[in-house]
C-alpha cells in the first residue's frame, strides 16, 4: 500500500491504496467522489474525465500514484456548493443529458474544451472536440448545443468583465 | 491488472537505473498505451518508471530549421506549439488528431515512438522527416529506429530522451480513421525536403510503418496531389482485418498520400 | 397548458443532481462489510466442462470464497426462464433449454458465467478468478443461425433438436400466396438485420445484500423493471420469497432494453451474498458487458412483395430466421413474433400478409429487446423493399408510399394490429418539405462538381408502443400482464408524491410526471416528487420499455388523480357548503365555480388529514392508488428522410441532413420528447453506418468486445437533427399520447440505406455501411462498368 496525497477540488486529500489502483478508482472508492464514471476498459468513452494540474485527462488510464502531488478537478468541484457552474446551467437549459452517466465527462470535457478555445467554438469543432467522449442517450445533438451555449455565455461574461 | 510497483524518476540516470534493477520493468510515460494494455491484463510490468516529472525530457526548442522534441512532450504540446507550426505546422498537425483532447493531455512522442503501434501516427512523421532519435546512450535514425510491430531498435532499458529533426520545405499528414478506435487505419506523412521526397505509411503495413518508395518517386518527379494516384501499393504487404481489407488499405494509402500533399500546400 | 403543464418545455428537475456528480447509481453504494465479485467465464463458445478446481483461487490472498454451479443447484436455485411462451405451428411449445446462472456441464457461449469469486477488492477477486482451472473440452461452435439451422451443425441444447426453437407464422399463407401469383410486379429482396449490442453507458452491476437475523435479501441492480425482476427471482428462481426480497434499481445509466432481463449475476451475488455472510457487489466492465449483456437484432428474412398493375400492394410474403443466441432470455420470443410480425403492414393497406418465423439457438449471448425491438426490423425490411419496388416500378418513393397508405381509421390489418388514429401524409409532407426534396437534384449536381456522390432516401415508419392490453398479450402466450401501476399520495401540506411502477433511466419521468401533476392540480412541479425503482416503496409495477412509460404509466397516474380529484372536491364541498358538482380545480385553489368562495388546495389536503371536519362517513386522508391497464396497442409514426454524401475515394459517408417528422399524439414536454428522438435516431444511425457485432464463425469468439472494434456513434459521426411534430391524438388513453421512446431507432436505418444505395446507385446493401462496405460496392460497380 501506497499513501496518495492529493489536492481534490481545492482540498489536500491522502488515502492508501495499491500501485497498481487507477486514479478513478482511487477518486471514488477512497475519496468518496463518485460524480467520476468508469463506462469503457479502452481509454475512449471519457465517463471519467477529470482536470489533473488543470487540463482534462482520463482518469481510468492515469494511476493515482501518478497523481500523487497533483491537482485534481472533479465535476463534484467546478462550482460553489448549491451553483452550478455555467456548463452546468447549460446543460440543463438545453437537455444536454439523459441518463445521466456521461454526464460527468462531457461537463469537464466542455469546461476545458472552452477555456482552450478561448471562446473559439463552433459546431464542427465542439464534435470534433468530443471525439473522447460517448453519450448513448442524446445523438450529441442538445449536448453540442449546451457546449456552444455555454461558450457564449461566458464569453459574454468575461467581456463584460474586461468592460 | 496484474499487481505492480511504481517509481517516479526526477532525472534520466534515475530512470535508466531504476530500469536496470528491475529486469520486468517499463517505463511509464503517458500511460495512454501502457496503462490501457495492463487494464486487459496483456501487459504485466512488475515496475512502472515514471518519466513524466523529469523536466529534461519535456519542452520543444526550434532552432534554426532544427526542431527538437523532448521524449516526455505530450502531444498536446506539439499540438499548439507556436515555434514548430512556423516550420513546419505538418506535425502539429499531426500530434492534434492523435487521440482526443484527454489523450493528447498525457500520451508523449516519446511514448508513442516506443511503443510502435502499428496504428501510432507518430513513426509515420519520423520515418518521413527522416528524425533522429535520441537515447539516453545514442542516436538513432528514423530509419533504423521501427523495426516491426511494436519492436523497435531501443535496447532493453534503454530510453528516448528526444527526437529531432530538420523542417522540411513541405509536409502534411493525412489520415482515415479506423470507425470503431479511431486509430489510424492509414496514415500518410509526406515531406519535401532538400534531400528529396519522403513518404510514410502508418496503419496500413503488415510490418508496421514503412516507406512508400512508388509514391515518393511519382512525388519526386511531380509534386502534385494526382501523382500518387497511379502508384502501385503490393496489397501483399498490408494488413486485412475486419475494419479494412488489404485491397481497401492499398486504395487508402494513395488516396491519404493525395491529401497529405494538399495539406503540405 | 401553464408554464409547467403538459405541453410545457420545462427543464428536466433531476439534472441537477447528474450535473453536479451526485446521481446515485447502482457502483457508486457502499455498505459496511460490503465485498467484490469476480465471474469465471467461458473462454470458449462451446465445450463440456470436465471439472473445476477452485483451490488455488480460495488460497488467493483477500479471496473469501469461490462457489459453483452445482452448490447453487443444491441450494435449490432454479433455472432462467423466457416469459413468453410462443408455439411453433405444427402447435408444439417452443422449446426451451436450459439455463442455469452458473454453468454445471456445458458453457454454451464466450462469456457464459462458471463460478463466482468473492475478494476484499475488485482486483484480488479477478486474480483469484484467473487461478479457477476449469478442465474445458471442446466443442464446435455454431454462430449464425442459419448455419445452426444446417444439417449437422453442432447441437446446442438436447431440448431442441435441431436447434430450431419454434417455426411460427402470422398472417395467411394461402391468400399471400395467390396475391403473389396474380400480381403484375413483385419485388424481392433478402434482408440481413446486422447484430448490435445495446450499450448503455453505465455497465450493469448489482449489490447484493443478505440479511441472516431477519432472513432477508436486499438487491441493488441496473434494471429498467426492480419489480419484474422480484417476481422472477422469486417465482422461478427462487432466490427467496416476494416479502424477504427487495429490489431496488436507483439511478440507472441507461437501458435501451438491455436492463429489462434478470441475469445471472444478480441472482449469483444474492445467494453467494448468503453463502459468505457478506454483501457482494458486481460491476460489469465494458468487455464483460459486450459479452453477456443482450444483443439486439440479427435477422435474416427473404421478402417478397407483390403489387397490382396500379402499383398497389396487394401482398407480402416475409421468412425470417432468427438468432436467439445460446440461451431463451426473458422476451426473447416475443421480439421476432409479437413485436416485429404484427408491423409488417407498416403505414400501408396490405390486404394479405403472411410471415414465417424460425427462431434459432446458437453459441453467442442471448438477444433480446433492444430498442425498438422487432419493431426496426419490420420497418427496415419493409421500407428497403418499398425503396426498391419504387425504384423497379420507375416511381418516387414518395408517390408509391401514398398510393399505399393507411387512411381510415381504425384499420384492421391482416397480421393482429388496429390501428386507432393516424395522418401519415401529414409526416410526410412535414418532411419532403423540411428537407426541400425538390431541391435535392441542384445539390446532387453540386456535390458531383465537388467529386461526391449525394443521395437522398426516406423510410416511413410504424411502431407499436404502449404495450400492452394484458388480456391481449396473455392470450399470445405472455407471462405477465403490461399493466401499470400508480399512487398519488397528497401530504397534509399539500405537496404531493407520485409513487410509480414506471422507472426512468434516462426518460425524464420526474419532470414529465410531475408536470401531469400541475397541469391538473395547479400546484408547481417543486411540490411534486415522483418515487419509483424501490419495490419497498412503490406497489407493484411493470417497468420501462417499449415506449409505455407515458401512455401506460402516466395513464395509471391519471387515474389515481381522477380519485384523487373527486374526494379532495367532496372535502371542498363540504367545506364550503357547495354542491360537490360545481367544484372545480384551478390554478392551486379549489372553487365553488361561479362564485368567489375557494380554499386552497393545501386547505383542502391539510382538512383530509386533520378529519375534524369530514363528509359523514369520509375516511380521512388524500392517497389514491390506480391500476392502468390499456385497451390497445399506441401507433406511433412518422416519415424520416436523410440525405448523404459519399466520398468515393474512401467510401466514408457524411450524413448532411436528417429530418424527422413525427406524430407521437400529444406531447407532454417538447424538450424531453426531442431528446428521445435525438437518441433513438443516433442509435438508428449506428445501426444504419457503424454497429454491428461480430463473432468469429469457426470458434465462436466475439470479435468486436470492446470500443476498439465495436463502433460507436460519436459526436462528429452525426449532424444536428431537424425535427418536427404531427399530432394525432391518441384515442386509446386519456392522454391521448402514443410514446415516442423507440422511433428514432426504428425509423432511421432505412432511411439511411436507402440514402446510401441512391447515392452509389445500387439496391442491395448491407447494414452497417461501413467506408470499407460502400467503398467496396463502388469497386464492384466500376469493375461491372468496365465488363459491360
Amino acid at each position: 500500500m501506497t499513501k496518495v496525497t492529493l489536492t481534490v477540488n481545492g482540498r489536500a486529500m491522502s488515502g492508501e491504496c495499491d500501485d497498481r489502483t487507477l486514479l478513478v478508482h482511487f477518486i471514488r472508492e477512497k475519496l468518496g467522489l463518485t460524480g467520476t464514471h468508469v463506462g469503457c476498459d479502452t481509454t475512449q468513452c471519457g465517463a471519467c474525465v477529470v482536470h489533473l494540474d488543470g487540463r482534462s485527462v482520463k482518469s481510468c488510464s492515469i494511476l493515482a500514484v501518478q497523481a500523487a502531488g497533483s491537482t485534481v478537478t472533479t465535476i463534484e468541484g467546478i462550482a460553489g456548493q448549491g451553483e452550478l457552474h455555467p456548463v452546468q446551467a447549460a446543460f440543463n437549459t438545453h437537455h444536454g443529458l439523459q441518463c445521466g452517466f456521461c454526464t460527468p465527462g462531457m461537463v469537464m470535457t466542455a469546461v476545458d474544451m472552452i477555456a482552450r478555445h478561448g471562446g473559439d467554438l463552433d459546431e464542427h469543432t465542439v464534435r470534433h472536440e468530443l471525439d473522447g467522449n460517448i453519450c448513448r442517450c442524446t445523438g450529441y445533438h442538445n449536448i453540442v448545443k449546451a457546449v456552444l451555449a455555454a461558450n457564449e455565455e461566458m464569453q459574454g461574461a468575461a467581456r463584460q468583465a474586461a468592460e | 491488472m496484474y499487481a505492480t510497483s511504481y517509481h517516479r524518476a526526477s532525472s534520466v540516470d534515475e530512470a535508466v537505473n531504476l530500469r536496470s534493477s528491475h529486469d520486468e520493468g517499463r517505463y511509464l510515460s503517458g500511460g495512454m498505451t501502457l496503462i490501457a494494455t495492463m487494464k486487459q491484463r496483456l501487459a504485466a510490468p512488475s515496475d512502472l518508471i515514471d518519466l513524466r516529472h523529469i523536466a529534461a525530457l519535456k519542452g520543444i526548442t526550434v532552432d534554426g530549421h532544427t526542431v527538437r522534441i523532448g521524449g516526455a512532450t505530450p502531444h498536446a504540446d506539439v499540438a499548439s506549439s507556436a515555434a514548430v507550426r512556423a516550420v513546419c505546422p505538418a506535425i502539429c498537425e499531426l500530434a492534434a488528431m492523435i487521440g482526443d483532447p484527454h489523450v493528447r493531455h498525457m500520451g508523449t512522442i516519446g511514448g508513442s515512438i516506443a511503443n510502435n503501434d502499428p496504428a501510432a501516427d507518430y513513426p509515420a512523421a519520423m520515418l518521413a522527416l527522416a528524425a533522429t532519435i535520441i537515447t539516453d546512450r545514442r542516436e538513432i535514425p528514423a530509419e533504423e529506429f521501427f523495426t516491426g510491430l511494436f519492436e523497435t531498435a531501443l535496447e532493453e532499458g534503454e530510453l528516448v530522451t528526444a527526437v529531432s529533426f530538420e523542417a522540411p520545405e513541405k509536409a502534411g499528414y493525412a489520415k482515415f480513421r479506423n470507425p470503431a478506435s479511431r486509430y489510424a487505419i492509414t496514415g500518410v506523412f509526406v515531406a519535401k525536403a532538400a534531400g528529396g521526397v519522403r513518404v510514410a505509411v502508418t496503419g496500413a503495413g503488415s510490418n508496421g510503418v514503412f516507406r512508400a518508395e512508388t509514391i515518393e518517386a511519382a512525388l519526386a518527379a511531380d509534386w502534385s496531389p494526382e501523382s500518387p494516384k497511379a502508384a502501385s501499393i503490393d496489397p501483399a504487404d498490408l494488413m486485412s482485418d475486419m475494419h479494412a481489407s488489404a485491397e481497401y488499405r492499398a486504395n487508402l494509402v494513395r488516396v491519404m498520400a493525395k491529401r497529405a500533399v494538399i495539406a503540405a500546400g | 397548458m401553464g408554464m409547467e403543464g403538459i405541453g410545457a418545455r420545462v427543464a428536466r428537475k433531476e439534472d441537477k443532481r447528474f450535473l453536479t456528480g451526485k446521481g446515485r447509481y447502482t457502483d457508486d453504494m457502499v455498505v459496511p462489510g460490503m465485498k467484490f465479485a469476480a465471474f469465471v467465464r467461458s473462454p470458449h463458445a462451446h465445450a463440456k466442462i470436465n471439472g473445476i478446481d477452485i483451490e488455488a483461487a480460495r488460497a488467493m490472498p483477500g479471496v473469501i470464497d469461490v462457489l459453483e454451479g452445482r452448490q447453487l443447484q443444491a441450494d435449490g436455485i432454479g433455472n432462467l426462464i423466457c416469459g413468453w411462451m410462443i408455439h411453433s405451428k405444427d402447435g408444439t411449445p417452443m422449446k426451451m433449454g436450459a439455463w442455469r446462472p452458473l454453468a454445471i456441464d456445458i458453457v454454451r457461449y464466450v462469456g457464459d458465467a462458471v463460478a463466482i469469486v468473492v475478494a476484499d477488492s475488485a482486483g484480488e477477486a479477478r486474480d483469484a478468478a484467473e487461478a479457477v482451472v476449469v478442465d474445458y473440452e471442446e466443442l464446435p461452435a455454431v454462430t449464425s443461425a442459419v448455419a445452426a439451422l444446417q444439417p449437422g451443425a453442432p447441437q446446442i441444447h438436447p431440448e431442441a433438436p435441431g436447434n430450431l426453437i419454434f417455426d411460427w407464422q402470422i398472417g395467411d399463407p394461402a391468400a399471400t400466396d395467390a396475391a403473389i401469383a396474380q400480381a403484375a410486379h413483385v419485388t424481392e429482396i433478402e434482408i440481413l438485420n446486422n447484430r448490435l449490442s445495446p450499450n448503455p453507458m453505465e455497465p450493469r452491476a448489482t449489490l447484493g445484500i443478505y440479511d441472516a437475523a431477519e432472513d432477508h435479501f436486499t438487491c441493488y441492480t441496473t434494471s429498467q423493471n426492480p419489480h419484474v425482476a422480484r417476481l422472477v427471482m422469486s417465482a422461478f428462481y427462487n432466490v427467496a420469497p416476494e416479502n424477504k426480497l427487495r429490489v431496488i434499481a436507483p439511478d440507472v445509466g441507461g437501458g435501451f432494453g438491455s436492463k429489462i432481463y434478470i441475469y445471472p449475476e444478480e441472482i449469483v451475488c444474492l445467494w453467494a451474498s448468503k453463502k459468505t455472510g457478506v454483501p457482494v457487489k458486481w460491476t460489469s466492465d465494458r468487455t464483460e458487458a459486450f459479452l453477456t449483456d443482450a444483443h439486439g437484432r440479427d435477422h435474416v428474412s427473404k421478402v417478397k412483395m407483390a403489387f397490382d398493375k396500379d402499383h398497389r400492394i396487394i401482398g407480402l410474403k416475409v421468412d425470417t430466421i432468427a438468432n436467439l443466441g445460446a440461451y431463451m432470455s426473458l422476451f426473447s420470443s416475443a421480439v421476432p413474433t409479437y413485436l416485429y410480425a404484427t408491423l409488417l403492414s407498416g403505414q400501408y393497406d396490405i390486404p394479405a400478409i403472411h410471415a414465417n418465423v424460425r427462431t434459432v439457438y446458437t453459441t453467442t449471448v442471448p438477444v433480446d429487446a433492444y430498442r425498438g425491438a422487432g419493431r426496426p426490423e419490420a420497418t427496415y425490411l419493409l421500407e428497403r423493399t418499398m425503396e426498391v419496388a419504387a425504384r423497379e416500378l420507375g416511381l418516387s418513393p414518395a408517390e408509391l408510399r401514398r398510393k399505399n397508405f393507411i387512411r381510415s381509421f381504425p384499420h384492421q390489418t391482416p397480421v393482429i394490429m388496429n390501428y386507432d388514429a393516424g395522418d401519415y401524409d401529414a409526416s410526410l409532407n412535414a418532411a419532403l418539405a423540411a428537407a426541400d426534396w425538390d431541391g435535392f437534384a441542384a445539390r446532387r449536381a453540386e456535390a458531383e462538381s465537388r467529386g461526391m456522390k449525394r443521395g437522398i432516401g426516406m423510410s416511413c415508419y410504424i411502431e407499436a408502443c404502449g404495450i400492452a392490453p394484458s388480456q391481449a398479450v396473455g392470450s399470445l402466450g405472455a407471462g405477465v400482464g403490461l399493466w401499470e401501476s400508480a399512487e398519488v399520495r397528497v401530504n397534509a401540506v399539500g405537496t404531493i408524491e407520485v409513487l410509480t411502477g414506471s422507472h426512468s433511466h434516462g426518460q425524464g419521468h420526474e419532470t414529465t410526471f410531475a408536470q401531469l401533476i400541475a397541469d391538473r392540480l395547479g400546484v408547481p412541479i417543486a411540490s411534486v416528487n415522483i418515487v419509483h425503482g424501490d419495490t419497498d416503496k412503490v406497489q407493484m409495477g411493470m417497468g420501462t420499455y417499449g415506449s409505455r412509460s407515458g401512455a401506460v404509466g402516466m395513464s395509471a397516474i391519471v387515474k389515481a388523480l381522477d380519485k384523487v380529484e373527486m374526494k379532495a372536491k367532496k372535502i371542498a364541498a363540504h367545506l364550503m357548503e357547495a354542491d360537490e358538482s360545481d367544484i372545480v380545480i384551478e390554478n392551486g385553489d379549489v372553487k365553488v365555480a361561479g362564485t368567489d368562495k375557494s380554499l386552497p388546495w393545501f386547505q383542502v389536503a391539510l382538512a383530509a388529514y386533520t378529519a375534524h371536519n369530514l363528509p359523514s362517513g369520509m375516511e380521512p386522508g388524500l392517497k389514491e392508488t390506480a391500476f392502468y391497464d390499456p385497451s390497445n396497442f399506441t401507433f406511433p409514426a412518422g416519415c424520416y428522410i436523410a440525405e448523404v454524401e459519399i466520398d468515393p475515394e474512401t467510401g466514408k459517408t457524411e450524413i448532411v441532413q436528417f429530418v424527422a417528422a413525427d406524430d407521437f399524439g400529444n406531447i407532454i414536454n417538447p424538450l424531453i420528447v426531442e431528446g428521445q428522438v435525438h437518441g433513438g435516431l443516433a442509435q438508428g444511425i449506428g445501426q444504419a453506418l457503424l454497429e454491428e457485432v461480430r463473432y468469429d464463425e469457426q470458434n465462436g469468439q466475439l470479435l468486436t468486445a470492446s470500443y476498439m472494434d465495436y463502433a460507436m456513434p460519436r459526436a462528429d459521426d452525426l449532424p444536428s437533427f431537424t425535427l418536427s411534430h404531427q399530432n394525432t391524438p391518441c384515442p386509446g388513453n386519456p392522454l391521448g399520447i402514443k410514446g415516442c421512446g423507440e422511433a428514432g431507432a426504428i425509423g432511421s436505418p432505412p432511411a439511411l440505406i436507402n440514402a446510401i444505395t441512391d447515392a452509389i446507385g445500387i439496391n442491395h446493401l448491407h447494414m452497417p455501411a461501413t467506408p470499407l462496405k460502400v467503398w467496396s460496392a463502388l469497386q464492384d460497380g466500376q469493375m461491372r462498368q468496365a465488363a459491360e
